[in-house]
């Protein structure tokens, strides 16, 4: 086991299955048509992402670098929370970028009854240890232990 | 974050309950980035992203609702990205069918909420809403709270406004406070280039491809692009702005790019040289061979890779009038050298309501249409983005479209010998 300490975004208290990837995460190619038409895994719908592309996302701590692309990001990161098909949680190596910013304050202020503990600036290190399938525990701290 | 009396008294409620969340909403967004302080939108408007009325972002239009029923609205009348649908563009039925019945079943009800809060007229859904014919040119230094990736890129670096890339909801929630965090492309540190980009091709390289290999590179750095004006010149002509407006959608596209500086070009470029390039900026050449091997690296998602092409898509982001007449013009020699009267493959060009409407008044406009390629005003992503159209062979020289979608990029002299017909 290892831990990881970040910055907390947004806060909250999870233990979910990893799932990463070391490429932007696409927000809009990746959620947009699994939300609109009920893909209840929520499976990654970017096809520019190998690492990801078909996977299940719902309810799995996304780990990522930052987010990328269209400025309809945030709202669809919003819908998301709305509609409880989110990842348990998001976790940034880097500093949050200002779509998944929006994204994750909007549904902390805006969604009742959705917890979605986002954490940033974990580091490259974070990146490059976690794997796929691995035990991901998030503190209300921002500390993130992955084993 | 030091605020202002006023601010404050906005996010203890004293203009209500929802404005104190708005409030609430701007202050978290810039916390998450140390912003100090929130300053004021300067623009004249604003700009949305948010056009759709697609039923799986019902929860956008249930926010919305709520900021009309405690009565707040834009203080800012603003523009917004283009409609979803329009009747020219060929659907078949079961498309047809699940445009209005599954997809875009809000559309008439998020547009009455649009007009409420601001919208700017009926004819405002372009996602080239800088251009002149629409009127939503920001001055250079004005303080934005827009969204829209290619609008935003734009603005910043070409016409030298200031804006983040900023979410949608959070574009009108700076409108309706009338206040954005002060942080990123914001600040003058924000928006110095910590990559230095050499162009050295041997021929003006693709805007689109450019831009694409440009984004995937430095994700959402500033690049500051060196040798670009030896092929787009040293002044902002309407075909340099026009390149750049698809070099730069490609760059916030294929990457999250906000802000770029083309040295000797673009404003602050211009005014500062390379005082703009932060110390120990990462370096990035481009030439032939990389642009080459960048698009050889585009996965194709057609069914079947070899089908031929059933539509083709120009115009994403949105074409200029002086992109219609000259495409028109490159259409009619192509046609007449390919020994073709009409196009060969059903294309549609697509640009804004008011850009369209100045250009049927010009004598290109009856050119197009006799060889047979379809005007509209429509988003090209939106039109595309369901699983029906994973199945149809689409081409483009967006490689926006190409990012989000199934569609297959071409450069425009590839698109231009396959619809009219010099390419089997």
């Amino acid at each position: 086991m290892k831990q990881f300490q970040g910055r907390v975004v947004t806060p909250g208290e999870v233990t979910a299955e990893a799932v990463v990837t070391t490429e932007g995460f696409n927000t809009l190619a990746s959620l947009q048509m699994a939300l609109q038409f009920g893909d209840k895994e929520v499976k990654c719908g970017d096809q520019n992402n190998p690492q990801l592309h078909g996977k299940p996302l719902f309810n799995k701590a996304l780990c990522l670098p930052q987010t990328i692309g269209s400025t309809t990001g945030g709202l669809v990161l919003y819908c998301a929370c709305a509609m409880k098909r989110n990842p348990a949680c998001m976790l940034f190596a880097n500093h949050i970028d200002s779509l998944a910013a929006a994204g994750a304050v909007l549904a902390d202020v805006w969604v009742d009854g959705v917890s979605m503990p986002v954490v940033d600036s974990l580091g490259d290190e974070f990146l490059n240890y976690v794997k796929d399938g691995m035990k991901i525990t998030v503190k209300a701290n921002g500390i993130v232990e992955v084993e | 974050m030091i605020l202002t009396n006023e601010q404050k008294a906005i996010l203890n409620g004293e203009k209500g309950e929802t404005m104190a969340k708005v409030m609430k909403t701007m202050v978290m967004y810039g916390e998450a980035f140390e912003a100090e302080k929130l300053v004021p939108v300067t623009s004249k408007y604003n700009h949305l992203v948010t056009s759709f009325g697609l039923k799986v972002m019902s929860p956008v239009y249930d926010l919305m609702q709520k900021l009309l029923d405690a009565g707040v609205s834009s203080g800012q009348k603003f523009s917004v990205d283009p409609r979803p649908l329009d009747k020219n563009v060929p659907a078949n039925f079961l498309q047809n069918f699940v445009f209005k019945h599954l997809m875009y079943t809000k559309q008439d009800f998020y547009e009455e909420q649009l007009k409420k809060l601001g919208l700017l007229n009926d004819n405002a859904f372009t996602c080239t809403c800088y251009m002149d014919e629409v009127g939503n040119k920001p001055k250079k230094g004005d303080v934005l709270s827009w969204a829209e990736s290619s609008a935003v890129v734009y603005a910043n670096s070409v016409l030298g406004a200031r804006c983040n890339r900023n979410s949608g909801i959070l574009d009108i929630m700076g409108s309706i406070v009338g206040y954005v965090p002060y942080f990123g492309l914001l600040t003058d540190e924000g928006r110095k280039a910590t990559w230095v980009v050499k162009v050295k091709t041997t021929k003006k390289p693709e805007a689109q491809l450019l831009g694409s290999a440009i984004g995937m590179k430095v994700m959402e750095d500033v690049p500051y692009v060196v040798g670009l004006d030896k092929w787009i010149g040293n002044e902002l002509t309407d075909e340099a702005c026009a390149y750049l407006k698809d070099f730069g959608a490609a760059t916030a596209s294929n990457g999250a790019v906000g802000l770029y500086h083309i040295e000797n070009l673009t404003p602050e470029a211009i005014e500062m040289g390379e005082k703009l390039i932060q110390e120990g900026a990462k370096e990035y050449v481009i030439d032939d061979k990389e642009l080459e091997r960048v698009k050889n690296n585009y996965p194709v998602m057609w069914k079947n890779p070899d089908a031929s092409p059933k539509l083709c898509f120009v115009g994403c982001p949105h074409l200029s009038l002086e992109q219609l007449t000259e495409w028109t013009q490159k259409i009619e020699k192509a046609l007449e050298q390919n020994g073709n009267r009409k196009i060969v493959i059903p294309t549609v060009f697509t640009a804004a309501p008011k850009v369209l409407e100045a250009f049927n008044k010009t004598e290109y406009a009856k050119k197009l249409e006799n060889a047979g390629v379809i005007t509209s005003y429509i988003c090209p992503l939106m039109y595309m983005n369901n699983p029906l159209c994973k199945k149809m062979p689409v081409i483009t020289s967006s490689n926006k479209l190409r990012t989000y979608t199934s569609a297959r990029y071409y450069t425009d002299d590839e698109i231009l010998q396959a619809i009219t017909g010099g390419k089997k």
